[in-house]
């Protein structure tokens, strides 16, 4: 196959915010804007745009994507929407980098958004319109269900404790603190916060679930002659995968995310990655519960079944650690305004490989990091690396 | 934010500021009424519950009995071969006890959501509903629990056919 | 191949709805749009002067070159009919009792859409004058209807 170098040159993003001022489309131009500038780029050197955002019961605007068109810079250029639920925001840089690796486009802006507080009066309403209508909406189920059904189901197959899982949020939202766009830093929480919040959905506690957000990311994604004209420092996308479970998530393992490891396999292959745990330095894995951090550890092959929590407890994830997991303090700390969450990881690597990360910065110079999100129902992973 | 960036946009919005009528607002809904034609597998399904049975459907080429049945077979993307009525009993594959409502209201006695594998379907396979007629802190995973159906009259062939499983002793 | 059959007793639809309930702040451009029109009577646009093109509503920056836009310009309460509908039918496909005329009312490079006021509405034309009629300041909320309607200028 033949493929073309793609880098990504310049990134911007909004604050997360619980309630933002600003309309789905002045966020997105916020962020796209804002992009541009960190590469001396403007709209005249884009030549096509890729924008991600979720349902669009969130931003309660029906073609949500044509919506925000003018805010992403699409006018009258090639434009695209690709939705992959809570995965979309790690989708939409692979399909802008298959945009510009297939030679149809030297300068794509790839843009995410979310403004989930128009649903009104609590965005987990729109929540219930993702399960089955017929044979799963009847129950009235939410989403914390899920999520605590596959925690549950996690815990109990590893023997896995909430104390062991609310490190995770522990570390993320302490490492937030350094991020100037988080909703949620907080540089004193302790696992007995964690455990002390509100029981929502046991196992799932308040403080285990990331704040429903607004907010918008845009990188801007160049070919190989072009990255090298504007920056010395471009950082290379290495390899992408993405693949989907069963669309009856009552008839798979919950315990272990299969279709992640498909994910990551795929882009591990691209990236001529034979020991990932040796490879990659920086991982921005989705942690939208704290569980799931540990869940895609597992499924990207970076920790043994069941381990993920043990390498937490050793500090390896740590930003210090061995192996940074969410050094940018995640979507538990930073916030998840849901397609942008995802895309701030892939600017959260950006800017750890340039060596740009001020605070955040993880030491030792690092190479290589892998994102990855999560999305659907509970089916689809979706991952890219990249390194320098 | 990269450390070459000193300012970044985004306002954050009180609900007091709207409330207060400092920041305008409308509210609006989109409403979405549906019929969703229930097709030739679920119809079965739903057809099934209302006479109290639950039906999967077998695959012959993955050796795979699933719930609830499909027509086409996701792994092979062969038909299905035959439906196949299971027991109306399974065990607990993980549950959760939910102090929230899908729209967000708290509620002190959790509603019990469970992943129910049902016996005579593969492994692993199941089915979400919730658990009743037993207290949130004794449902364990692996537990045996069985449907507890509403009465025939009532039941008009949906997923609410079953009001919940309970905890049953009986092997199968 | 053969395939599995439908079950002649199967209920043929189930029926629910999507509770979609929004709630909408009009941004930092709309805020001031909606201002204007609520406690001024007035309608603004914003002017890129790079792509020399004038936005109305209002947008905070331009959809050609990002720019960031701030210079705001009073586009008068009239303007030009671009395009009409006469319509006889509701939204959910039901008789209207009154047909109703809507327009496409240019103002700057863009415009609003809205209604025209009932009893000339027969007599529009494409390339007419219309003038925005307001609700009285104590009936307005800050939303598109505190314009009540447009009325065509017959000269």
């Amino acid at each position: 196959m033949s493929m073309r170098k793609v880098a990504v040159v310049g990134a911007g993003m909004t604050k997360f915010v619980r309630r933002a001022l600003e309309t789905g489309k002045e966020l997105s131009w916020q962020a796209s804007s804002m992009a541009l500038q960190s590469c001396e780029m403007t709209m005249d050197d884009v030549e096509a745009v890729c924008l991600g955002t979720a349902p669009d019961a969130f931003d309660g605007v029906h073609m949500n994507g044509e919506y925000l068109s003018d805010g992403a810079g699409a006018w009258r250029k090639p434009y695209m929407r690709s939705y992959v639920g809570g995965g979309t925001g790690v989708f939409v840089p692979i399909q802008g980098w298959y945009h510009v690796a297939s030679g149809l486009f030297d300068v794509v802006l790839v843009v995410a958004e979310e403004k989930m507080s128009s649903y009104y009066p609590h965005a987990q309403g729109a929540f219930l319109t993702i399960f089955d209508h017929t044979t799963e909406r009847a129950l009235k189920p939410n989403l914390l269900w899920i999520f605590a059904l596959e925690m549950n189901r996690y815990m109990q197959t590893y023997g896995i404790s909430k104390e062991d899982i609310a490190q995770v949020a522990v570390k993320n939202k302490r490492n937030a603190a350094d991020h100037p766009s988080a909703l949620l830093g907080d540089p004193n929480i302790t696992v007995e916060d964690v455990l002390n919040s509100e029981v929502l959905a046991w196992p799932v506690n308040r403080l285990d679930v990331s704040p429903v957000s607004d907010g918008a990311v845009a990188i801007v994604l160049a070919a190989e002659h072009v990255a090298k004209r504007i920056t010395d420092k471009p950082v290379w996308i290495e390899g992408v995968g993405w693949n989907l479970d069963t669309a009856y998530w009552t008839n798979r393992d919950l315990a272990y995310p299969r279709y992640v490891e498909y994910a990551a396999r795929m882009a591990y292959d691209m990236a001529g990655i034979k020991e990932p745990r040796k490879q990659i330095n920086i991982v921005e894995p989705y942690d939208p519960f704290d569980y799931k951090e540990l869940h895609h550890m597992e499924g990207l092959l970076l920790a043994d079944r069941g381990e993920a929590p043990q390498m937490v407890a050793d500090g390896v994830t740590q930003r210090d650690g061995d192996m940074p997991v969410c050094p940018s303090g995640g979507l538990l700390g930073v916030g998840n305004p849901i397609a942008a969450a995802g895309l701030m990881k892939i600017a959260e690597l950006f800017w750890q490989l340039r060596g740009e990360a001020g605070n955040r910065q993880v030491p030792g110079q690092p190479t290589r990091g892998l994102a990855q999100a999560w999305g659907d129902l509970m089916q689809v992973g979706t991952v890219v690396i990249m390194g320098r | 934010m990269s450390d070459k960036i000193s300012t970044y946009p985004g306002t954050s919005l009180s609900e007091k500021e709207i409330r207060d009528g400092k920041v305008l607002s409308i509210q609006d809904q989109m409403p979405g009424k549906f019929s969703w034609d229930t097709g030739i597998a679920i119809g079965k399904y739903l057809a099934g519950l209302k006479d109290g049975v639950i039906f999967g459907s077998y695959c012959a080429t993955c050796r795979r009995t699933v719930v609830p049945p499909r027509t086409i077979c996701e792994w092979c993307f062969q038909p299905m071969d035959r439906y196949i009525p299971l027991e109306d009993t399974g065990i607990v594959n993980t549950f959760s006890l939910c102090y929230v409502t899908w729209d967000v209201r708290r509620i002190k006695e959790p509603e019990t959501p469970a992943v129910i594998e049902i016996d005579g379907a593969s492994s692993l396979h199941g089915i979400m509903h919730k658990l009743g007629e037993v207290e949130p802190q004794e449902i364990k995973i692996g537990m045996r629990v069985k449907a507890v159906w509403k009465s025939a009259e009532m039941r008009q062939g949906a997923i609410t056919d079953i009001l919940y499983f309970k905890p049953h002793e009986g092997s199968h | 191949m053969t395939y599995l059959e439908r079950e002649p007793a199967a209920p043929k639809a189930w029926q629910d709805e999507m509770q979609v309930t929004n709630r909408y702040t009009y941004g930092v451009a709309g805020e001031r749009f909606f201002r204007a029109i609520k406690d001024e009577s007035k309608i603004l646009g914003t002017r890129c002067n790079n792509c020399e093109h004038t936005y109305v509503p209002a947008s905070l920056f331009c959809e050609r070159c990002l720019d960031h836009l701030d210079e705001w310009i009073d586009v008068g309460t009239t303007g030009e009919i671009v395009t009409f509908t006469h319509l006889y039918v509701d939204y959910d496909g039901s008789p209207l009792l009154e047909p109703e005329t809507i327009a496409f009312i240019k103002f700057g490079d863009g415009g609003i859409i809205h209604r025209i006021e009932s009893n000339e509405s027969q007599q529009i034309e494409i390339g007419m004058s219309a003038r925005a009629v307001f609700k009285s300041k104590t009936e307005r909320a800050g939303s598109i209807l505190d314009i009540l309607h447009f009325e065509l200028m017959t000269s």
